[in-house]
């Protein structure tokens, strides 16, 4: 953990606020992502970590707070500044979120129409949208249409798609949510090989311990919209704390 | 007390309603004049939605012209006036039916879907997944929309109007014994530009009507399916009526024009 200290923050959360109506979701949470670190945030469901995920896309505007990423404030940026800045992050939504009316080849292709000029060496579209599906995999599965593929398949072509771009950050929204767990344990392996083949920093939001345990290098549990607890896998499994070692109880 | 308060309630959320559709309806003609331009997903939505409505349209089409020549040929046959069915036929439909009756088929195919699948997009997170690939998903999924069904609804009542006049041309001939090239004589006879050009110009708002409700519905989806069923749902109802009011004031406009 305090290898991970000494490297540079490539994602910065200082007290971020955000509330629908009277349900106030985050209270002032924090946190930093540091180059090549895999940060798990785990929280009951509803607990506010997907509106996190949000707020640092952009996709949800924050009511108060900062979004620092590799030294850019998000909040206070243009559209066109913000596109670009995507580029550099890659999303794996919970649902996997293909586009249905594409095949995978063209759900592939669909980040790189605008931002080709973003990836260095680009080879062309057909050679990146080879790599990545093979990165995960699936090169077969390249005419087919998600409606055809199965869940575990999905995730994989979804997870090829936030890789299309080469992106420094990947943002896993629950990542083996809904999945069996052989399938679960190999979307593990292959974020584990992507970090590793891409020096990614990846912030993983999940209710899976396994996966918690696989693949963290530091966690923060959210309760209440708030950092409740903050430590290695080990540090907080064998926290003394009942509502933290709740969330390791099988 | 209950009761007035729902109406006021009901009332505000209409013009709230109303607020955001307008506001969303801006941001179009914002969108449409900035740069990058989707032609190729404009060129495919124009295909979908042309090419799809097709079949529907010729049908609806032909079968307006019979029905309408077949209800009206009494009439005028009791007042002596069969000779008239060719130019009474044409008016009415090239003005009035046709672009209505075709704009409300549209309505139901082109409004609905689209509502259905941008909600479908909006509920399964995907208009989210183009955001933070770096499209802007206004341009890419609610300015082709609008724009192609502008451009496609004139077009198929074009086709609609002129399937109309062939079925209205077939009874006549069944009926009356009127052969096609003195009906069709008479149909263009009839009509003049006064007739034509402010029915299609209005059809142009009945498509950018169409667009702008169902793309509004469906980008506004509440969570769920019973959101993406009632996007699709309201999209034709809202459309429906807002097709009517644009035909009212397009009536109203051309007769004060025309009287001047």
């Amino acid at each position: 953990m305090n290898s991970e200290k000494h490297k540079k923050p490539v994602l910065e959360l200082k007290d971020i606020k955000k509330s629908f109506g009277d349900n106030h979701v985050l209270k002032g949470f924090s946190l930093t992502l540091h180059e090549g670190e895999n940060l798990v945030i785990m929280g009951k469901s509803g607990s506010g970590k997907s509106v996190m995920v949000k707020c640092i896309v952009g996709l949800i505007q924050p009511d108060s707070g900062s979004i620092r990423i590799k030294d850019q404030d998000i909040i206070t940026m243009g559209q066109k500044e913000l596109d670009f800045l995507r580029t550099e992050i890659g999303y794996l939504f919970q649902g996997s979120a293909l586009y249905d009316s594409m095949t995978v080849r063209e759900n592939l292709e669909f980040p790189l129409r605008r931002h080709k000029d973003k990836i260095k060496n680009f080879q062309g579209t057909e050679a990146s949208v080879h790599e990545a599906l093979k990165s995960v995999g699936l090169l077969d599965a390249i005419d087919r249409m998600p409606a055809e593929l199965s869940g575990g398949m999905q995730r994989r072509v979804a997870l090829a798609r936030a890789l299309i771009l080469k992106p420094k950050i990947i943002m896993y929204d629950e990542p083996t949510t809904g999945l069996d767990p052989i399938t679960a344990n190999e979307i593990i392996q292959l974020m584990r090989s992507i970090q590793k083949e891409y020096n990614t920093s990846s912030l993983i939001i999940t209710h899976d311990v396994d996966c918690a345990r696989v693949i963290s290098n530091r966690m923060i549990l959210l309760v209440d919209g708030i950092n409740y607890a903050e430590g290695t896998f080990e540090e907080l499994s064998n926290s003394k704390d009942p509502q933290t070692r709740a969330f390791f109880k099988n | 007390m209950s009761k007035s308060s729902s109406f006021l309630n009901r009332s505000k959320t209409f013009f709230a309603e109303i607020g955001d559709m307008t506001y969303f309806a801006g941001r179009f003609f914002r969108e449409l004049f900035s740069r990058p331009f989707e032609f190729r997903e404009l060129l495919r939505q124009c295909y979908n939605m042309g090419n799809r409505s097709l079949f529907l349209v010729i049908v609806t089409g032909f079968i307006l012209g019979l029905v309408f020549t077949l209800q009206s040929r009494p009439t005028l046959t009791q007042f002596g006036a069969e000779s008239w069915m060719p130019s009474m036929i044409s008016l009415s439909i090239v003005r009035e039916i046709g672009p209505v009756i075709i704009a409300l088929i549209c309505a139901g195919k082109i409004g609905s879907g689209i509502g259905a699948e941008i909600g479908s997009m909006r509920v399964t997170e995907q208009i989210d997944a183009m955001e933070v690939s770096g499209t802007n998903p206004f341009k890419y999924l609610v300015v082709t929309r609008i724009l192609a069904v502008t451009l496609m609804l004139p077009l198929l009542v074009i086709l609609g109007d002129a399937v109309a006049l062939v079925g209205s041309a077939i009874i006549e001939n069944l009926k009356g014994g009127v052969s096609y090239t003195l009906y069709f004589n008479q149909v263009f006879d009839a009509l003049k530009f006064s007739d034509v050009f402010p029915a299609t110009v209005k059809t142009f708002f009945f498509g950018f009507a169409i667009g702008l409700v169902g793309t509004y519905k469906g980008y506004n989806c509440a969570k769920g399916t019973v959101g993406v069923g009632e996007a699709s749902n309201s999209a034709v109802v809202y459309t429906s009526m807002l097709l009517f009011i644009i035909d009212f004031i397009a009536v109203f406009v051309t007769d004060i024009f025309y009287t001047l």
